[in-house]
């Protein structure tokens, strides 16, 4: 008894202990509502704030452009950000805990589906209306949320099976090339493919095909790289792997039909955010239950020590060979909606400017971890936005935060780390004692 | 023939460029087991202080009475650049590598990547994006040998690389310095355990690599004078194709592929079309790994590979 007080008032104490023992008692589900209110409160009542604070218009990503810009904004885009988000998500959190720790200790006990449907169904909401405000908030979250299945993707390579790989954005343009070349000559009326072949409303239908057919040609381009870099152990996946992503880039360039340097544009808007989150979450799903599968297992076996895991009936070549083509055809998929969203690719755009912006993501993040993806994903992809006023100097601040995040956590900020969704969605009580 | 002998000694020129910053990164990567990911942007940096000292000294030369020769600031500019850059290289060392040395080997490497974008933008940030003449030192003099065209600098430029290459194996071979990096490359865990010093031995490879990096840098200033920030991207990752396809740690190895990889460059370019140059260069070169998968004079590894 006193030791679990004095356990929990060393909890108080530590770094952002206070913001912990606040929180010990809000499941998700009450985040969740909590975030939706924000958001929904933004919708009403953003603009008249607006007016109120003396903002020239309603903060896009929760205001850091305006305080960069303008320094005197910086007060009122506080006190914009504090009421819209900080406040409402915090009282409405703690007030929702109770009602919502009943309603999740109930669904916990039905089938894993309908909770994980009700989280995500909330999680869609929250962010379509957050990016109804603005268009420029919906490409930023599409683009964020395609950035989360590349860095998955890759994390399962450098993370999961402790290669080196440099060729994701090689990946990625095949991927994106196949996709838009076939939705380009299927359904749209191009200079470079000509008369649309199909009737325009087939195309959303058509649409994942294309996707999962990038997604293959991706993982036969990888094919080329695995046959001969899994014979020996060692650094070679990471030179083969660059040299590949130098003749993809270089192919694309050459390949006049499909626009040679100067790309494809016009790709049909069907990388809609429905289209965009559906896509990411099977790609989190996926991945995830890859990686805790037997097969998942065999890989981490692999990484750590490939004699031991051979001797124990681990078939090493062929788990690497499946983990990277599965990588790869990841990257396709998100290399085809990438270029639905910006809707205009050329060879340049896969360049090694991407892969360092890929790997920043994987490393600042963490290695061998979903959720470490995720937050590398988002915090890297969303700093780069935020810091846009910054021009040119934020490409000196990202490296910087990268540096000092590997030298005092060398394989980053939530590496190793498990995904349980039905921990992530189970109710919360407070300790004992404390209640 | 004769155009072909006038592509070989283009291929020579370009060749060395390659090697001379190839051997930069296999050093690091043989001796310390690392990817230098900011040595590109070194050849850069070393490059713009090249630009910096060359004018310094051809202002010092034209206001002083002293009559320097243009020959004589070309040598010293490529003496004190590649002084200078050493630092710029233990430098990196010292920030992006010396901490993560227990850290896994792939946390180093982005580490270097990150302080190459730093490089690169903060050269951006100084001196804007407008590129630089170098200033032109030497007069060109075309000496024609049988119908093939050969200029002064591109002599001085083998020859000033081949000197270098084999000032930097004689001193891996001959020195006791040398023989500490032989014996690092060898064992990285027991031979700091034999008195050593790990921490030197590092600041050491990274300074010599630099070093060549800048002599290539102000080499190819001379060769084409225009500069940009993103020279060092776009030659620095392919001579660390190079570099790998040497083998590991292997000086001739890197200067065979670095030659290789300049003339595969220029001989696709002259014969077949310059857009095809990488499609085929780094076809050969996976074609090359794929039957000789440690390089040309590698040797698999001996330690067991942390991550």
């Amino acid at each position: 008894m006193l030791n679990d007080k004095a356990a929990s008032a060393a909890r108080a104490n530590s770094r952002f202990g206070w913001l912990r023992a606040y929180a010990a008692d809000v499941p998700l589900l009450a985040w969740l509502l909590g975030v939706l209110v924000a958001v929904l409160l933004e919708q009403a009542m953003g603009e008249v704030l607006t007016d109120l604070v003396g903002l020239p218009k309603i903060p896009v990503l929760f205001g850091c452009m305006i305080m960069l810009k303008e320094p005197t904004l910086i007060p009122s885009a506080l006190v914009y950000v504090a009421m819209i988000y900080g406040v409402p998500i915090i009282l409405l959190g703690k007030l929702l805990a109770r009602p919502a720790n009943w309603i999740a200790a109930r669904m916990i006990t039905w089938p894993i589906v309908i909770p994980v449907i009700v989280h995500l169904v909330l999680l869609y909401g929250i962010m379509h209306i957050w990016s109804d405000l603005s268009l420029y908030r919906m490409l930023t979250l599409r683009l964020t949320l395609i950035a989360i299945m590349l860095t998955l993707s890759l994390n399962l390579i450098n993370g999961y099976m402790g290669e080196f790989s440099c060729s994701h954005p090689g990946f990625m343009a095949l991927g994106a090339y196949t996709a838009s070349a076939v939705m380009v000559l299927f359904f749209v009326n191009d200079r470079l493919f000509g008369e649309a072949l199909l009737p325009e409303m087939l195309g959303p239908f058509m649409f994942p095909l294309a996707l999962v057919l990038g997604g293959i040609v991706a993982a036969l381009g990888a094919l080329l790289i695995a046959i001969p870099s899994f014979k020996t152990r060692g650094d070679y996946l990471a030179i083969i792997s660059l040299a590949f992503l130098f003749i993809v880039k270089s192919l694309f360039e050459n390949l006049q039909f499909l626009g040679g340097a100067r790309g494809i544009k016009g790709q049909p808007d069907y990388a809609d955010l429905p289209t965009v989150f559906c896509w990411t979450v099977l790609c989190v799903w996926i991945i995830n239950n890859f990686v805790r599968s037997t097969l998942g297992k065999a890989l981490n076996a692999v990484r750590d020590d490939e004699m031991a895991a051979e001797a124990m009936t681990v078939n090493t070549r062929f788990t690497k060979m499946v983990a990277f083509l599965f990588a790869a055809f990841w990257a396709g998929i998100a290399g085809g909606l990438f270029a639905h969203t910006v809707r205009f690719i050329n060879p340049g755009t896969f360049d090694l400017k991407r892969l360092a912006e890929l790997l920043a993501m994987v490393y600042f993040g963490g290695l061998n971890s979903v959720y470490g993806s995720i937050v590398g994903a988002v915090s890297i992809n969303m700093l780069g936005e935020m810091l846009r006023p910054l021009a040119l100097y934020k490409w000196i601040v990202i490296p910087l935060l990268l540096i000092l995040v590997m030298i005092y956590r060398p394989t980053g900020l939530v590496a190793f780390k498990e995904f349980d969704v039905r921990k992530l969605m189970q109710p919360k009580r407070k300790p004992k004692n404390e209640v | 023939m004769q155009l072909f002998f006038q592509h070989l000694i283009n291929a020579l020129q370009w060749g060395s460029f390659y090697a001379l910053i190839a051997l930069g990164y296999s050093m690091v990567y043989g001796i310390l087991m690392l990817f230098n990911f900011a040595h590109g942007d070194i050849f850069m940096v070393g490059a713009y202080i090249g630009f910096g000292v060359a004018t310094a000294l051809a202002a010092l030369a034209a206001l002083s009475a002293l009559a320097l020769p243009n020959w004589l600031i070309l040598v010293l500019t490529i003496l004190i650049a590649m002084y200078l850059t050493s630092f710029v290289g233990m430098l990196v060392e010292r920030i992006g590598y010396r901490p993560l040395r227990e850290a896994p080997r792939a946390s180093a490497a982005i580490t270097g990547l990150m302080i190459g974008i730093i490089l690169e933008t903060g050269n951006l940030a100084i001196l804007g994006a407008q590129r630089i003449r170098f200033p032109s030192l030497i007069k060109t003099q075309v000496y024609d040998i049988g119908g093939v065209v050969v200029t002064n600098k591109k002599i001085m430029i083998v020859v000033v690389s081949l000197v270098l290459m084999l000032a930097l194996n004689e001193f891996i071979k001959r020195t006791r310095w040398g023989m500490a990096m032989r014996a690092m490359a060898f064992d990285y865990v027991v031979i700091p355990l034999m008195g050593v010093p790990l921490n030197t031995i590092a600041s050491l490879t990274f300074a010599l690599g630099s070093a060549l990096a800048a002599a290539a840098g102000i080499l190819f200033a001379v060769a084409y004078p225009v500069l940009d920030p993103y020279i060092g991207i776009t030659y620095g990752w392919k001579a660390f194709v190079a570099a790998i396809l040497g083998g590991r740690g292997s000086v001739k190895g890197a200067c065979l592929a670095g030659f290789l990889l300049g003339f595969i460059e220029i001989f696709v370019g002259a014969y077949l079309s310059s857009s095809l140059r990488d499609l085929i260069a780094y076809s050969i070169i996976l074609l090359i790994l794929v039957f000789r998968p440690h390089g040309f004079f590698g040797e698999p590894h001996s330690a067991k590979l942390r991550l």
